[in-house]
């Protein structure tokens, strides 16, 4: 490791989370007053700020984020170094990464695929001609004082990403919204500093440094945190399904920067706040929140925004200035004179004979998009008749989607008792014990057997509850071996029920009496009765069937 | 041996008339000769005499690597040297040895090339004197010339010799020592704004700025990203242009490289006839400054081509006036960026100050470079500020492309070369040189060659006789892109017709009498 002592350090150290939050991060119903929203109208903000008191100007909030997603690929942007996260410090370093002297660029064709893919997906235009930037300041782990960005001419600008907003009663209805994208420009990722206060010492891990960023910048379209989550839910989910990054939060591979400020509608805007640290789907909902009350109070009180930089502390849960900078930075971006411009070409304007080792070819990698999670969400709507609202569940847990389409191949089921049993009991195991997809004791193919045997009518559907939870525990059997063992096959012996029914009307005469004075519902509880008798393994149905006609008679 | 050229040294080798080793040692023994030069930061002896033995043993097996096997090369102290300390003349890097060789490096030691050693420079290469490094001034072998000092004799002036020599002009004045003192056959230098041709002409050598684009930067260590480019310094034309055969072509390292299949290697044909020529003589080039010896060998030299049946054209490059300036700003605002990782974390110098980082980068920064690349760093800040960009940088942006637009014109009008002085006057004594300041002077001796960096032109100065002083006196001859051949063509033609006298430094070399074997005298002397 690089180091090197200093005791008056003036940085502050960028928290890379080691949780496993980022399983957790479906947005969640902000539980602040002015959240819900009341709107529905598509281009009115989702959630109007406080309700206003009487005599009382509403507050409108405007959210802004620049998001950075590492780009998937096998080496760094402009070096031949690998990308690898947790890797051992300083083993991934190659000389133009440590910025020796002499060393120059070369631009990694992956990255600028992935750009370009990401861009496609974003309705972005290709710019074909971009340019890269330098841009200038001092800090330990950015070596050559300088990042090369795309600051005046990045390789994607004026796209849009659609995302549906919970909303409702029960959060059931999906109301989708947009967001404008200014642009999406290729930079480098900077190194770590990590700093150890105790020995009062900087530590520089280099194997983040230059590694290939996106950096899309949203247009303050956005009006509160929930809003904000979802949209970069949405991005992550894309991101993902075009494979360009793997979007991970936890892990640093997508990191979000929210601009913040509040006005009056119709007035000016106001000054706005940056905050940083944003390192989980949920603290960047909540730091956002925080931020705007902070600033509707502060406002209210009389006080001013100044236009700073905050870090958001998940532990307190609210934003504090950062301080770090003394007055503003001039990056003095110049261009990077060791890369000529990067040019794109189309089907219509590639040059004759061009190597295609040599260019790169927008329509070529519009043509090998895969399908994007709004596609997928219309598709299993039509497909297997499922509500909107579960095909976003389906989506936004990590391996879900897989799982379902996995259990639907294989069983005969319906598809909507697969999503039912999918969404409401395989999840909310799931859910409880804080697992992710991939650590689920139940196989799509265990889950697919016991729909086959309730689809069948060989179980009933509590005794299927059952063979779910024996199966959770992981004990290696088969939902059949289970079913045969505990004997939960539904009874179809009907003289034998009608033998128990019969038992159990004797045995409750009263209960008898309640239904022949006019009492209906006193029937379910003879239900109730057989079917425990029998170990839930009678079809209540024919229960009811014979306790009826035993009555009637 | 010593005094011949690298194409004859070449056939030497072949002929077994010398050995590699053979040859590595006499010029070990001059490098610690003529140690009084400053010519070379490092001297790589051990590293030489391996590399010439390995080329014995491929000469004795015949599987000689071509021209360059053998050949003692010397390599300006900004090329990154794996294992060979690379200090660029500062305090910043003293000590910083490179895990890689730069990519003109490699190539020439592919090629069997024996590295003697890294040459002196101005600090980071900002000078045209060689007089601002941290290893001191670099000596030019001619102030120690017999054709220098018998003029010397004869001027009553003439104070205490000793004090009293030349610079080499710069600032690749250290490879033009060693080339011109006969230490090596041939010498990387860089030339960002002319400091190639610069020393070139004031050592009587032959120094070629290839075309941008064409030689790999990768491993220089940059003054100038887009206007840098290795430079090579000869004693004629045709061996830079067998070195410049073995650097030309596309590097992946250096995205600023061509991939256009480019003539190779480049051979040069002897023009018999220079009836088909077009020479432009740019008018803006005269000026006041210029001196009259300059000036006058200028206009021969046109008369030359001219009374041969080339068509010899006046022609104008409007915007030659603004050049200078254009390439500070520009210059200068490169400069501070690629500074800028010199922040002693890495590598290179760190001061001892830890109070906060800001200190540290500042100390460091402080202690390590020296007054003129601080200046520049400062200047260049400056222009790169939000409120200024636009005024500044921008604005010298578009003056360059007036000024390469300038040049596109005059060959678009049919001129194949262009024929300027290389510099104002010949060199001048070292206590004379720093009379003015650093910027002051290479404002003032970068003034016909920055432009041409500008443009990404390749350019040649060409000794073409001594002055008065009995010094040597270079013009200039200014290419088409990508027209490296063609230029080297009509130097070589020119060359040849001016008879540029070699450098007589017997009482230097008392022991190697072998450089008068070859003593050329003028044939046709453009002497006045």
């Amino acid at each position: 490791m690089l180091r090197w002592v200093g005791r008056g350090r003036l940085w502050t150290f960028a928290r890379v989370d080691g949780g496993s939050c980022h399983r957790r991060e479906a947005p969640t119903g902000s539980t602040s007053n002015w959240i819900r929203g009341q709107s529905s109208v598509a281009q009115q903000p989702l959630c109007m700020t406080q309700k206003p008191r009487k005599g009382e100007h509403k507050w409108a909030a405007v959210v802004g984020l620049e998001i950075h997603a590492q780009i998937s690929s096998n080496s760094k942007l402009f070096s031949g170094s690998q990308v690898r996260f947790s890797a051992p410090p300083n083993s991934l370093v190659s000389f133009f990464d440590a910025s020796l002297p002499g060393t120059l660029p070369v631009l990694n064709r992956r990255c600028v695929e992935a750009a370009v893919m990401t861009g496609l997906a974003l309705n972005c235009h290709i710019n074909k001609k971009s340019l890269f930037d330098r841009k200038h300041y001092f800090y330990a782990d950015l070596p050559a004082g300088y990042q090369i960005t795309q600051q005046r001419l990045p390789i994607a600008v004026n796209g849009s990403l659609t995302y549906g907003v919970c909303a409702g009663k029960k959060q059931s209805q999906v109301i989708p919204k947009t967001v404008r994208i200014k642009q999406i420009q290729l930079e480098q990722d900077s190194g770590k500093s990590l700093h150890d206060d105790l020995r009062s010492q900087t530590l520089i891990d280099l194997n983040r440094a230059g590694v290939g960023l996106l950096e899309v910048v949203l247009e303050p379209d956005l009006s509160c945190g929930e809003e904000a989550a979802t949209a970069v839910r949405e991005l992550q989910l894309i991101l993902q399904a075009l494979g360009t990054s793997q979007a991970n939060m936890a892990e640093g591979q997508l990191r979000v920067d929210a601009n913040i400020s509040v006005h009056h509608p119709g007035e000016p805007l106001g000054v706005r706040t940056e905050v940083k640290n944003l390192n989980s789907i949920r603290f960047l909902a909540k730091a956002i929140d925080y931020e705007i009350q902070r600033q509707i109070n502060e406002l209210e009180n009389g006080g001013e925004i100044l236009n700073e930089t905050r870090s958001f502390h998940y532990q307190l849960g609210c934003t504090m200035s950062m301080r770090d900078k003394e007055g503003k930075q001039d990056y003095r971006f110049m261009p990077e004179p060791n890369l000529p411009p990067l040019v794109l070409y189309d089907a219509t304007s590639l040059p004759a004979g061009a190597d295609p080792q040599q260019v790169i070819n927008i329509d070529q990698i519009r043509e090998t998009l895969p399908e994007l999670p709004s596609v997928t969400r219309e598709r299993l709507v039509q497909q297997y008749g499922m509500l909107l609202e579960h095909s976003f569940t389906l989506l936004n847990e990590v391996g879900l989607l897989e799982f379902f389409q996995n259990v639907i191949k294989e069983t005969r089921a319906e598809p909507k008792k697969v999503t039912s049993w999918v969404l409401n009991t395989f999840l909310g195991y799931l859910k409880q014990q804080n697992l992710a997809v991939s650590e689920s004791p139940v196989t799509p193919s265990a889950l697919a057997e016991l729909l086959d045997l309730l689809d069948s009518r060989t179980i009933s559907s509590a005794a299927a509850k059952q063979v779910f939870e024996e199966l959770w525990k992981r004990e290696g059997k088969t939902p059949g071996q289970i079913v045969s063992e505990k004997q939960l096959e539904l009874m179809e012996d009907r003289g034998a029920l009608e033998q128990l029914c019969h038992s159990m009307m004797e045995a409750h005469p009263q209960v008898v009496m309640d239904l022949k004075k006019g009492n209906p519902r006193a029937i379910n509880k003879l239900i109730g009765l057989v079917r425990k008798a029998t170990q839930s393994r009678a079809d209540p149905a024919m229960i009811k069937e014979i306790l009826e006609k035993k009555l009637s008679s | 041996m010593l005094g011949r050229t690298l194409q004859e040294v070449s056939a030497a080798l072949k002929q077994g008339q010398i050995t590699p080793t053979e040859l590595c040692q006499k010029c070990l023994s001059l490098i610690k000769k003529t140690k009084f030069l400053n010519a070379y930061i490092t001297v790589s002896e051990e590293v030489a005499l391996k590399q010439a033995e390995e080329s014995e043993k491929r000469y004795k097996n015949g599987q000689s690597l071509g021209d360059l096997d053998g050949i003692p090369v010397a390599v300006k102290d900004n090329f990154s040297t794996s294992g060979i300390e690379t200090t660029c003349a500062s305090n910043m890097l003293k000590g910083y040895i490179p895990p890689y060789n730069a990519t003109v490096v490699q190539k020439l030691l592919d090629q069997g090339a024996l590295l003697m050693g890294k040459t002196n420079l101005d600090e980071f290469a900002m000078g045209s004197g060689s007089t601002d490094g941290i290893f001191g001034p670099v000596k030019n072998p001619w102030s120690y010339s017999k054709q220098y000092r018998e003029k010397r004799k004869q001027n009553p002036h003439s104070k205490n010799e000793d004090s009293d020599w030349l610079i080499t002009g710069g600032s690749s004045g250290g490879s033009a020592a060693a080339v011109s003192a006969f230490t090596c056959y041939a010498a990387l230098g860089s030339d960002t704004g002319g400091s190639t041709r610069n020393p070139a002409a004031h050592c009587g050598l032959v120094g070629f700025k290839p075309s941008y684009g064409l030689v790999s930067r990768h491993g220089l260590i940059p003054l100038v990203n887009s206007m840098d480019v290795p430079g090579i310094l000869t004693r004629c034309v045709d061996d830079a242009a067998i070195v410049l055969g073995a650097l030309a072509g596309p590097d992946p390292k250096d995205s600023t490289t061509v991939h256009d299949p480019i003539n190779k290697p480049f051979m040069l044909p002897s023009l018999a006839d220079v009836s088909k020529l077009c020479i432009g003589i740019p008018k803006e080039y005269l000026i006041p400054e210029l001196s009259s010896e300059v000036r006058s060998l200028w206009s021969k030299a046109a008369d030359l081509f001219e009374s041969e049946g080339a068509k010899v054209l006046e022609v104008s490059l409007p915007h030659t006036s603004y050049s200078i300036v254009c390439y500070h700003v520009l210059c200068t605002s490169e400069v501070a960026s690629n500074m800028a990782r010199f922040d002693g974390l890495q590598y290179g110098h760190r001061c001892d100050i830890n109070v906060s980082t800001e200190a540290m980068y500042a100390a460091t920064r402080r202690e390590g470079f020296n007054d003129v690349v601080r200046g520049r760093i400062l200047s260049g800040n400056f222009f790169l500020l939000k409120e200024n960009y636009e005024n500044y940088f921008v604005k010298a942006q578009k003056v360059r492309r007036l000024i390469a637009n300038d040049f596109v014109n005059a060959f678009n009008s049919g001129v194949d070369v262009l024929l300027t002085p290389t510099t104002l006057s010949e060199a001048v004594p070292y206590l004379e040189f720093i009379k003015e300041d650093n910027r002051t002077r290479s404002a003032q001796d970068d003034i016909f060659t920055q432009a041409v960096n500008m443009a990404g032109l390749p350019a040649v100065s060409i000794p073409v006789a001594l002055s008065n002083q009995g010094l040597p006196i270079g013009l200039q001859f200014i290419g088409r892109a990508f027209c490296d051949q063609q230029l080297l063509t009509v130097a070589k033609w020119f060359e040849k017709q001016v008879q540029f006298p070699v450098i007589q430094l017997q009482e230097l070399m008392d022991d190697c009498s072998a450089v008068l074997e070859n003593e050329k005298s003028a044939s046709v002397s453009l002497k006045q």
